[in-house]
């Protein structure tokens, strides 16, 4: 049998879509994990990244913990944690967590960073202070590369969170490790296009969320409309 | 908890783990940036591609490697090539928009001086352009370099040999030292090969210095 038919017969049977180790549930233990994850890193590198970002300080410390945490094989780290941990939810968690914390502080830092002064001065010459200039200018103004940040941590968290399932958790890489012990190339086969599909749909997704979470003056299409505007008032 | 006696005994071991691991990271890195070399001047060109490369190369970089791995795998088996073509990929996949971003960022001023010395446009593209983008593809290819090296190991789990191997051995002995050295290592590694474009970088473009003095 072919390669694709193997794969085929293995989405199309229907064992595969109910129990406890069906399509489904792995799919929801994997968002949930990855959820979890993504939670945490936000939690810890957001706030970091924005008060540094703010106070134009530690930019240098900033990206040199971010570059060694980034060097850290995730592998290594899960596999170290379960011996010093156990088996359990800690281990993946830890392991996902590091991996999603740089993009999420690099881009929280920067993009708060490197607001154009300009703004900036504006927000004070209206008489905004410390907190507002960071919750109403910069914020708002640097989201769209927060937002990016995010996307990346995301998407490198739910590939990643495959991985998980080398110490005995769920997810889809349930499918990868077990058709791996059983010799079952379509399972391993299919649950890795299921998680590929995954990640790329949690790419869209992020995608949109930052497209409709951004100011539309920060997008440019107020601007846009604006411009028409006052190009028919010409033309009129 | 750590035990160098171990380490001792699995010194050969462990370096040939390590060179494996270098072939199994370095060599994307190189072949990624000649692939995607042609790919970006082709996106610079013709506008319409651009979209369409990085709609697909960005929706490829979010495919699990794990699962990448697997689904090459019937076709080339137990061999470096199953760890070297997914990371190829993402490889390039990462450093395509490094290459036009970089290309576009010759300023327009430089082109036209450029024709006016009677470049055509391949010379341009060699002697001026691509020296300009230098800067953001290195930055590209560091941030590559960096993420193949961590993902190698990722290899490992099916069966490709790399520093990958010690997390492995060390989860099925319950025994921390492996893992310590296969982390150790990888990191090292990564540091160093950080450096080293770091340095490749300062040598290619002497001019970035000066625009650090001021």
């Amino acid at each position: 049998m072919n390669v694709f038919d193997e794969i085929w017969a293995w989405f199309a049977n229907p064992e595969n879509w109910s129990g406890y180790a069906s399509i489904p549930v792995r799919l929801v233990e994997h968002l949930g994990y990855s959820a979890l994850a993504i939670v945490c890193a936000f939690v810890i590198a957001f706030p970091l990244g924005a008060i540094l970002g703010h106070l134009h300080r530690g930019g240098a410390v900033v990206l040199t913990i971010a570059n060694l945490i980034r060097a850290l094989p995730t592998l290594g780290l899960l596999t170290l944690m379960v011996i010093l941990a156990g088996i359990g939810l800690l281990p993946p968690m830890v392991a996902l967590v590091v991996l999603a914390i740089p993009p999420i502080l690099v881009n929280t830092y920067e993009g708060i960073r490197f607001v154009n002064a300009g703004v900036v001065d504006a927000a004070k010459g209206v008489g905004l202070r410390g907190p507002s200039i960071l919750f109403r200018v910069e914020l708002p103004v640097a989201l769209p590369i927060i937002m990016l940040g995010i996307r990346l941590a995301a998407i490198q968290v739910v590939a990643s969170a495959t991985i998980a399932a080398y110490v005995g958790l769920g997810g889809l890489g349930r499918f990868i490790f077990d058709g791996l012990g059983r010799q079952d190339f379509a399972q391993m086969a299919g649950g890795s296009v299921i998680a590929a599909v995954l990640a790329i749909a949690t790419e869209v997704v992020f995608i949109l969320i930052a497209v409709l979470a951004t100011s539309p003056g920060v997008l440019g299409r107020e601007r846009l409309r604006f411009s028409s505007l006052t190009r028919k008032k010409v033309a009129s | 908890m750590f035990d160098f006696a171990w380490v001792w005994r699995n010194l050969p071991k462990i370096w040939d783990l390590l060179m494996q691991h270098v072939v199994l990271s370095y060599v994307p890195v190189v072949v990624g940036l000649i692939i995607a070399l042609p790919v970006g001047v082709a996106c610079v060109r013709w506008r319409w591609c651009y979209p369409i490369a990085l709609a697909a190369s960005s929706a490829f970089f979010a495919i699990p490697s794990l699962a990448l791995f697997v689904l090459i795998l019937p076709y080339t088996g137990l061999t470096p090539a199953t760890a070297i073509i997914p990371l190829t990929l993402y490889t390039a996949s990462l450093l395509l928009r490094n290459i036009v971003d970089g290309i576009k960022s010759t300023d327009d001023s430089v082109r036209q001086a450029a024709a006016a010395m009677g470049y055509r446009p391949m010379r341009r593209l060699i002697g001026i352009e691509l020296p300009i983008a230098t800067p953001l593809v290195l930055g590209g290819l560091r941030v590559a370099a960096v993420a193949n090296i961590s993902m190698v190991s990722v290899a490992s789990v099916i069966g490709v040999a790399s520093l990958g191997d010690l997390f492995i051995d060390g989860t099925q002995r319950f025994f921390a030292t492996p893992i310590i050295v296969g982390i150790v290592l990888t990191a090292v590694l990564a540091l160093v090969t950080d450096l080293v474009l770091v340095f490749v970088q300062r040598v290619l473009t002497p001019w970035g210095q000066i625009r650090r003095v001021k």
